[in-house]
């Protein structure tokens, strides 16, 4: 029996998916990634060996920033290849558009006939990425998904700063003016939304699926409110933040 | 590069700062440019001017000022050469290319101005570039904002000559042009003392003209599909032309090309075959900025063609030599001058017609529109540029960078995800 692993580093979490020869999700791991991509390559390591997986012996492929940080990986590809095509897998389409909110970028990926045709990364800037969410989550107490909840509840407030430091004083001045938790966290959620959708304008989604991946695929209302600014019903699946580790272990499977 | 140290110290440069510089330039030049395999053999001259970059040439400045001879420089492509070499002057390009000068140009310009203004004043008025202390007057123009200001300021500290170039091509405009030019050639007469006669002007339009086709010769090569020289080694070639000699410029790109037609001849390429052809088009990628180039190639894919001021625009259209006055010949210098197609003008659907037609002609697989940061004009015309190239069914990536480093791995992840797209095809 032979197993295909994509191992998607990314700069909060590492995700492992094991495949088997029919190209069947058997094993998925999520964990921190931590200070350092090479020790986090090494404990994922010793994770498959603990389940009788010897990465030495199986097809890896490594995707996300660390992607490099993987010793024993028989490739590395980007994690814009890879979301396209762990997308395209989840979804069991090949026509969508991805919006991939990571922890610190958030991709914009056109796929048509299962193969990236554009895609566009946020800049040097955290706007509109998991981390913006983190931060803002911390300062108001509350953890992002809960954050997310309670943004439902909320309006008519908004957060003009896109740059993150910036955007935590206001948030800060906010709670100084007694402006309750769930406006504030509307707020956050509404900066992050539009930031996606301006940067998703750029593509048009021209009759193709919408779709969430990374951290944020769970949090409802974000997808409510990200499908209210693009004008479409953005779509998400249980294992959307797995979908860059999908997309690598199948081109790992693609090579045996 | 210590034989120099005299030389510098003479010209008043700050030696402590120029050493960092020194400093760092070999290991770029070795991890760019010596770890390449296969490399034309003619290529060991510009591996020789470039590891001596402020040494070689600047001594042959000092050399000629020593005679008499004036030297000019000059920030943009639109500066015709041709008026200072009749009047028996030099020309040397200024524009800076690396991080190293960014701070003190920050000292005195906003921190949002293009990378490229600001080490190009940093450079004069850090003291730490020997062209920038050597050149007795400096030639700007009006092609951008950035630009414009910084001469004032640059102004304050050398003698500083600025041309109006014009913002759109309508007759008048190159009419224009042509007074301009002929309103510069007169501050080059006073400048060297020489008087340009019909004669000495129809010399310098031949000898450039050589220079820009022996150019398009090494040009012409890589359009092969067997491709005889990598990226990085043409744009180097390129950024050094405007600092050399233009007689010795042509004789050495002559002999590249004719190594290069060889090599197409006998199937050598630097490449492994199906490697992607990328066409690089956008601002100017100023000595020692081979930031892209590198990451380029480092990333599986070869750039085959740059549509930049370093790159085609430089040297693409020739000047008419059969005109016999000077009048002919400022109109025939403003002719040519105004075919390039820069963002400052509008429109510049003609930009977008040039990069179509290379696309073809160097048969590319992809299209990396990259701006310096803070280039409005260039940011902007993005959006035409890749709508264009979209609908002639050719993949286009846009990016935005500076001189520093810090960005490399996310560019690393772009353009190496463009370049999966491309194999995917």
């Amino acid at each position: 029996m032979s197993f295909f692993i994509g191992i998607d580093i990314g700069s909060t979490c590492a995700k492992t998916i094991v495949m088997d020869e029919k190209q069947q999700i058997v094993k998925r791991f999520l964990q921190p990634t931590g200070y350092s991509s090479v020790e986090t390559a090494k404990n994922i390591k010793e994770m498959l060996a603990k389940e009788g997986i010897d990465v030495e012996k199986e097809k890896v492929v490594a995707t996300g920033y660390g992607r490099v940080s993987v010793p024993y990986a028989d490739k590395s590809v980007t994690e814009i290849s890879c979301h396209g095509k762990g997308a395209c897998i989840l979804h069991g389409k090949e026509d969508l558009l991805i919006i991939d909110i990571g922890g610190q970028d958030t991709k914009i990926i056109e796929v048509q006939g299962g193969g990236v045709t554009d895609f566009l990364m946020n800049d040097k800037c955290s706007a509109g990425t998991g981390r913006f969410l983190e931060v803002m989550a911390n300062t108001l107490a509350v953890d992002p998904a809960d954050l997310c909840v309670m943004a439902k509840e909320g309006g008519n407030t908004t957060i003009s700063s896109l740059c993150t430091v910036f955007a935590e004083s206001e948030v800060i001045s906010l709670i100084g003016r007694g402006e309750s938790r769930e406006n504030i966290a509307y707020a956050v959620l509404d900066s992050i939304a539009s930031k996606v959708a301006s940067q998703a304008g750029h593509i048009s989604p021209g009759g193709k699926t919408v779709v969430l991946t990374g951290g944020l695929c769970e949090y409802e209302y974000l997808k409510t409110m990200l499908g209210q600014k693009l004008h479409a019903t953005v779509e998400s699946k249980p294992d959307g933040r797995y979908a860059g580790a999908i997309g690598a272990a199948s081109v790992a499977w693609g090579m045996k | 590069m210590s034989d120099y140290v005299k030389m510098w110290k003479d010209l008043g440069m700050d030696l402590e700062a120029h050493d960092n510089l020194c400093q760092v330039l070999p290991t770029a030049v070795g991890d760019v440019f010596l770890t390449q395999e296969n490399r034309p053999k003619a290529m060991d001259f510009w591996d020789m001017v470039i590891s001596e970059v402020h040494g070689i040439r600047p001594a042959e400045l000092i050399e000629a000022q020593k005679e008499g001879r004036k030297v000019f420089g000059t920030f943009c492509v639109y500066v015709p050469d041709e008026v200072v070499v009749a009047a028996n002057g030099i020309v040397t390009g200024l524009c800076g290319g690396s991080q190293f000068w960014v701070p003190d140009g920050e000292a005195v310009l906003p921190k949002n101005t293009c990378p490229l203004v600001k080490a190009s004043v940093g450079a004069r008025l850090g003291k730490t570039c020997p062209f920038f202390r050597i050149a007795d007057v400096y030639v700007g123009e009006t092609t951008c904002d950035g630009k414009k200001k910084a001469y004032e300021i640059l102004g304050e500290d050398v003698d500083m000559y600025v041309m109006d170039v014009p913002q759109m091509k309508r007759e008048k405009d190159i009419l224009k042009w042509k007074e301009e030019i002929k309103d510069f050639a007169a501050k080059v007469e006073e400048v060297t003392g020489n008087k340009i006669t019909p004669e000495k002007l129809s010399e310098a339009i031949k000898l450039i003209n050589e220079k820009r086709k022996a150019m398009q010769r090494v040009y012409d090569a890589r359009k092969s599909k067997c491709l005889p020289i990598s990226g990085r080694d043409a744009l180097l070639m390129t950024q050094i032309s405007f600092f050399d000699d233009p007689a010795r410029c042509a004789q050495m790109c002559n002999k590249l090309a004719d190594e290069l037609e060889q090599r197409i001849k006998d199937g050598v390429s630097v490449v492994p075959e199906g490697t992607k052809r990328i066409l690089v088009t956008g601002t100017p990628l100023a000595v020692p900025n081979w930031k892209l180039h590198n990451i380029i190639e480092t990333s599986g894919a070869a750039v085959v063609c740059e549509e930049m001021c370093t790159g085609t625009r430089y040297f693409e259209n020739l000047v008419d030599e059969t005109k016999t006055t000077l009048d002919e010949q400022y109109m025939a210098l403003s002719e040519r001058y105004m075919k390039t197609n820069c963002a400052c003008f509008t429109p510049n659907t003609g930009r977008i017609d040039d990069i179509l037609r290379l696309a073809k002609e160097y048969q590319v697989d992809g299209v990396i529109d990259c701006s310096l940061k803070f280039c409005c004009l260039y940011d902007t015309e993005k959006y035409s540029v890749s709508r264009a190239l979209k609908e002639a069914g050719i993949p286009v990536l846009s990016l935005e960078t500076d001189y520093a480093d810090t960005d490399a791995e996310q560019l690393r992840t772009r353009i190496g995800a463009f370049v999966e797209m491309l194999n995917e095809k």
